[in-house]
């Protein structure tokens, strides 16, 4: 039987060349390319900075800092009430619906402070799609679904919806499923199907920007896996940020994972590091479920 | 549904069997640099031990990334486990080689010891060994895994005529005996060597039928645990 102690013998051992700087370089650990490499060098599409956000008198988020850069895929997780979805929600301004509100800081769309005064807010949501945990088709036919957004923009043009409603669903991966019943109302679909309908409702508007809160957290495993192939494919040509409450989705889907607890961004940075070796002790009990 | 993870798995392989070829490159010119008498091909093995040993460091880490970021199961986690048990036989390999490289540097400035063939055949034998092993991987190959194994005893057998052999090389003419103990020092090697291409064709096994074929001794005699 093989014993594992054979290696290479000691006086030959020291016969191998010290290695110089290009072979200390090239004995540099390094993963395989899990992410793009374009996603190391990509621009930073948005920029949080210093944002403080308030309920009332409850700051729920506190001096919070964060690239997201361009064709990159940033994962949020973090236990109930750490601030995630609020500053998911704070990166279109959708917490402005919500009274009491008070925001301080910066968050940058491509260099555009969005709570600039006098900053087009419908403007600015065109270019950022959202995708909820639950979906949301409207009780319309698949293809109203679609072009829901492009007839508020008052398009008109029969060929443009129709080529926009084809694009939007080929892109959501759910075409070849509902291409014969377009007309059919989008609530009779299955739960994954209505989501992947809702991320092409967002897709349909051409934005820069694809927002999920918790997009999987209501639908079984090949649904979710659906989706989270689909964030894959998506990041070719939009920027997304994804709040998830499964942290295995999380490490699936992600370049980048962000970590919030109480308001405050613990730690950020690529997800097979904050997954194999996080800097943060809270991190890392997080993630291995020892707390949270 | 195609998944993603079938390209990182993809990319996982591809990167094991580059290394694989590093490592067979060492074993093909660290024969050579006994049967040519050549320095330069000894030198080549040594210098290509960096180029495994950095394969070794990457591959580990990306073995460690996959576990971490797809939590693989069934199939999958049997690949990369094994994966991570392969990536040091190749890296040891490579070391064997080396020590085969640097004992040829020693012999090649004195008078050649002619041993009847068995270094050649040693040499030759191991190769194929580890060359079938790395084919049942690529090809998912169980019957050729088992024949891989099986072969080991067959090198086993010929290190152990070889070793005889310089005995009585040595016994005959006491002025062989510094070279002769630096060829078994050699035919060890190719003897590990072949050990390794043994416990890839076990990791193969293991990846292909979920069968753990080690120790099977241990089955025989259904105590496991009191090995050695």
């Amino acid at each position: 039987m093989p014993n594992p102690g054979a290696l290479m013998e000691p006086e030959l051992s020291r016969a191998i060349p010290e290695p110089g700087p290009q072979a200390a370089e090239a004995l540099r650990p390094r993963g395989l390319p899990l992410t793009d490499a374009a996603a190391i060098t990509a621009q930073p599409m948005l920029q949080v900075r210093n944002l403080d956000l308030y309920y009332g008198d409850k700051q729920a988020l506190h001096g919070v800092d964060l690239d997201v850069k361009e064709h990159t895929v940033m994962a949020f997780i973090g236990p109930s009430g750490c601030g995630k979805s609020t500053l998911l929600r704070a990166l279109n301004r959708m917490n402005d619906l919500i009274d009491g509100v008070r925001v301080q800081g910066s968050v940058l769309l491509a260099g555009q402070d969005l709570y600039a005064p006098g900053v087009d807010v419908i403007g600015l949501r065109k270019r950022m799609g959202m995708v909820f945990q639950k979906s949301n088709p409207f009780p319309k036919s698949i293809y109203e679904n679609v072009v829901y957004g492009l007839r508020i923009q008052g398009v008109r043009d029969r060929h443009a919806l129709d080529e926009a409603v084809e694009t939007s669903l080929k892109r959501a991966g759910l075409w070849d499923e509902v291409k014969d019943r377009l007309s059919e109302s989008a609530l009779g679909m299955s739960g994954g199907q209505q989501q992947r309908l809702c991320i092409a409702r967002a897709l349909a508007v051409k934005p820069e920007v694809l927002l999920m809160d918790e997009p999987c957290s209501a639908l079984d495993p090949i649904a979710t896996s659906r989706i989270e192939e689909l964030i894959f494919e998506l990041k070719k040509d939009y920027t997304i940020v994804i709040v998830t409450h499964n942290m295995q989705q999380a490490a699936r889907a992600s370049d980048y994972t962000a970590f919030f607890w109480l308001g405050k961004l613990i730690e950020v940075g690529l997800t097979e590091k904050v997954f194999t070796t996080p800097s943060e002790r809270m991190t890392e009990d997080y993630i291995t479920g020892r707390f949270g | 549904m195609p998944r993603h993870f079938d390209t990182e798995l993809a990319e996982l392989k591809n990167g094991l069997m580059a290394m694989a070829g590093q490592a067979e490159e060492m074993i093909d010119l660290a024969r050579k640099a006994h049967e040519q008498r050549s320095d330069a091909m000894a030198d080549r093995v040594i210098a290509l031990d960096a180029a495994v040993d950095e394969s070794e460091l990457r591959l580990d880490q990306a073995c460690v990334d996959l576990l971490a970021l797809r939590a693989p199961i069934a199939t999958d986690l049997r690949l990369i486990a094994s994966t991570l048990k392969i990536i040091p036989e190749l890296e040891r390999i490579g070391d064997h080689c080396v020590n085969i490289a640097r004992r040829a540097k020693l012999l090649n400035p004195q008078p050649p010891l002619r041993m009847g063939g068995y270094l050649e055949s040693l040499g030759i034998e191991t190769r194929e060994m580890v060359r079938r092993a790395l084919d049942a991987f690529v090809n998912g190959d169980a019957d050729l895994a088992r024949r891989v194994i099986d072969e080991d005893d067959r090198v086993d057998a010929l290190y152990l005529d070889a070793y005889k052999e310089l005995l009585r090389i040595m016994l005959a003419d006491p002025l062989t005996i510094e070279r002769a103990s630096h060829l078994i020092i050699v035919i060890k090697n190719w003897e590990r060597i072949a050990d390794q291409a043994t416990n890839i064709a076990e990791e193969v096994l293991f990846i292909l039928e979920g069968v753990n074929v080690k120790h099977s001794y241990l089955q025989s005699r259904g105590t496991p645990g009191e090995a050695n």
